[in-house]
């Protein structure tokens, strides 16, 4: 499944490709794209885990910029 | 200005007037330090803030954490000058200014990105913000998302269609500028297709939809662009690879700075200093938000002209054509055949020979049949008898109780009659009435207008390879080919052997060349996906040519490609520039500071300064007006 997030207060560019990597790297995800331009998230993960994915995601976006959510 | 970069400039305000405070009572020995000291935490506490909060996440090398080293850094030395009385010429105001520097620069760049944003956003401004739903008698205006097929949607004057359909009644005048970029009017009316995006600038019409929005032309063109920059280009990942480097090497390299000359030359506080410096210059977002922001923009820029690209590789990719290969039909030519030119025989009037041959394929759907009534557009069908169609070669018919052969040489032989061949290469139509030969009629696709100033504007942007692949006979190519000023054709082709073709071009190709395709996107998907790059041209309308090319030209002007070329080019330009630029930038700041001649402020410049200049840079992207 492939969904796309808003994110919020995404601030840096540096920080979304650091996101991008650390959730690409999250067991069951399929692809990543962390749009600093358009400030959003397009994910694609294993169906029946996606929300927990989804989730998880988010968390490792707060651990690389504490200051954006990503809206879920 | 958000209210986030409002507050910010008030903090910036504030501590700045502290800081002129603290630099006029310089000579007073508590006071100064504590004006700075204020003026620091006012300007730099979220910095602090954050660097603390993201290292207890695990984040380390950040901005923040990079700034904070730096001017508590700068604290310290400053303390330890005075405790000392040793000189590494560092004051008390030494990291309030860069902490104040470094603050105006990110609000600049905030506002910068920000403004991009929006003119990319307004690039954009296609999606319809609501429909006029009939129910029965009466209108609601719903959300386009909630209208489903084949409901009835009102369009009036002024209004945007907000979703794909036909019309069923009212006629008017639309413009398709939003989508093609070039503001050209369309007529429709009853049972013509209503293409959204499209702006109804004359009458009243009703629209039965045939798509539901998502699959509507403006939902796949805003989800095509948006999801463009997933699509990365060389570029941006060798800047994202760069950047996971760089910055672990300068913060080491600043480490070795500050321990290593001075255990052999001693000076802990000058090399102390410097490795400071290094710092500050460590942060990569200059190149991590300037390239992937001009792809961003020549992609926004070159959908305002109508011209889709699917992914940043694509327009990169773009900039380095150097051989473009078009199909003929429905590309460089109409794909409307045409009577082009008339041999009528001796004593035989030209009229006579259209009139004949027109009335004989009256009940004819071929093109060429087609493109006779339509050079002869008198109706008598009355006139014409029994029709005797002789697949591949002609027809036989009764016309005024005369008996007609209209068709080719083949035709002609084998009803003995003689013909004269005329001089000029096409489809060529020969008449004769009761066995009595009438003359030839020459039917061509005709080119388009713009078709030979595009193939000189190519030539012209360094691309030293325009080829045609056609169907036709290598006569009617070549001829084509002369008017066009192409640089070879390669004719009598079937569909099979067009991918053969660019395959053996494809192989011909030498360093970062690439190979551009360029078809209708109807029957060519399997060439488009071949060569490096895949144009379709003519999408408005056509879902099949938008999902097989890689960039597609919305209008069917080949000049579209063109000024798809430019951008890329411009574009390309500017990312290098910015690339080169910051580079360059960063690297001397680097070494200077490393031997003494550069201080904290050019390091901040190298910093937010460069980061500054290269987003302005990008933003030049966006425009793409005049190319």
């Amino acid at each position: 499944m492939k969904k796309v997030f808003k994110m919020q207060d995404l601030d840096c560019a540096n920080c979304a490709a650091k996101m991008e990597n650390a959730i690409k790297k999250i067991d069951g995800v399929i692809d990543a794209n962390v749009s600093f331009m358009t400030q959003k998230l397009t994910l694609e993960a294993d169906d029946d885990r996606f929300d927990e994915i989804a989730k998880e995601a988010a968390k490792v976006c707060r651990k690389v910029d504490a200051d954006c959510t990503v809206l879920l | 200005m958000t209210r986030k970069q409002k507050k910010m400039l008030l903090r910036i305000l504030i501590s700045g007037g502290l800081f002129v405070a603290g630099e006029v009572a310089a000579a007073q020995v508590w006071l100064a330090p504590a004006l700075f000291l204020a003026a620091y935490l006012i300007i730099g506490w979220d910095v602090l803030y954050k660097a603390a909060r993201n290292i207890v996440a695990g984040q380390v090398f950040d901005e923040n954490f990079l700034m904070c080293i730096a001017t508590i850094g700068a604290w310290g030395l400053a303390i330890y000058d005075r405790v000392t009385g040793a000189a590494s010429m560092v004051g008390y105001d030494e990291a309030v200014a860069v902490m104040l520097f470094y603050q105006v620069g990110e609000l600049f760049q905030s506002c910068a990105v920000g403004r991009s944003r929006a003119s990319i956003a307004q690039l954009m401004d296609i999606r319809p913000d609501y429909a006029n739903l009939r129910r029965g008698e009466e209108i609601v205006r719903v959300d386009p998302d909630e209208v489903e097929i084949g409901q009835i949607i009102v369009v009036k004057a002024g209004e945007k269609i907000p979703l794909d359909g036909v019309v069923v009644s009212g006629e008017t005048t639309v413009n398709t500028a939003a989508l093609t970029g070039e503001p050209a009017p369309r007529d429709l009316v009853c049972g013509d297709e209503a293409v959204s995006g499209c702006i109804n600038l004359t009458g009243l019409v009703e629209i039965r939809v045939t798509k539901p929005f998502g699959e509507s032309t403006v939902a796949k063109i805003l989800d095509l662009v948006e999801n463009a920059s997933s699509k990365k280009a060389r570029a941006e990942n060798f800047i994202t690879r760069f950047a996971r480097y760089y910055t672990p090497a300068v913060v080491l390299s600043a480490l070795v700075l500050a321990l290593v000359p001075p255990l052999v030359v001693g000076g802990w506080g000058v090399w102390f200093h410097r490795a400071l410096i290094f710092l500050v210059v460590s942060c990569p977002c200059a190149l991590v938000i300037s390239v992937p922001l001009s792809f961003f923009g020549g992609i926004g820029g070159a959908s305002k002209r109508g011209i889709l690209v699917k992914g940043s590789n694509y327009l990169e990719a773009l900039a380095d054509t150097k051989t473009v290969v078009f199909d003929k039909t429905g590309t460089l030519t109409r794909g409307e055949f045409e009577v082009v030119d008339l041999w009528p025989a001796k004593g035989v009037e030209r009229e006579q020979l259209l009139e004949t041959a027109a009335l004989a394929e009256s009940y004819s759907d071929h093109p060429i049949a087609l493109s006779l009534r339509r050079a002869y557009s008198v109706d008598g069908k009355e006139r014409v008898g029994e029709v005797q169609t002789r697949a591949g070669s002609g027809v036989s018919a009764m016309v005024d109780g005369a008996q007609v052969l209209v068709g080719n040489a083949v035709l002609m032989e084998e009803n003995g009659i003689k013909v004269t061949v005329p001089p000029r290469a096409g489809t060529v139509v020969y008449a004769a009435r009761e066995g009595v030969y009438l003359g030839a009629i020459l039917i061509a696709d005709r080119v388009k207008e713009d078709a030979a100033q595009a193939v000189a504007a190519l030539h012209r942007a360094g691309i030293n390879r325009i080829v045609m692949l056609t169907g036709d006979t290598e006569a009617a190519g070549k001829e084509i080919a002369d008017q066009l000023g192409l640089d070879e054709v390669h004719a009598r082709l079937l569909p099979g052997d067009k991918v053969t073709a660019v395959e053996r071009m494809l192989e011909e190709q030498t360093g970062r060349g690439k190979l551009v395709f360029v078809g209708d996107g109807i029957n060519d998907a399997p060439v488009l996906s071949r060569a490096d790059i895949g144009v379709a041209m003519g999408g408005l309308g056509s879902d099949a040519a938008i999902e097989a090319a890689d960039i597609v030209l919305m209008d069917d002007r080949p000049s579209g490609l063109v000024t798809a070329i430019r951008v890329a080019q411009k574009t390309l330009r500017i990312v290098r520039q910015n690339i080169v630029f910051a580079l360059a930038v960063k690297l001397g700041v680097l070494l200077l500071s490393a031997i003494g001649y550069a201080g904290m402020w050019q390091a901040v410049f190298a910093d937010v300064g460069v980061a500054v200049i290269a987003i302005l840079n990008a933003a030049r992207a966006l425009n793409t007006k005049n190319l």
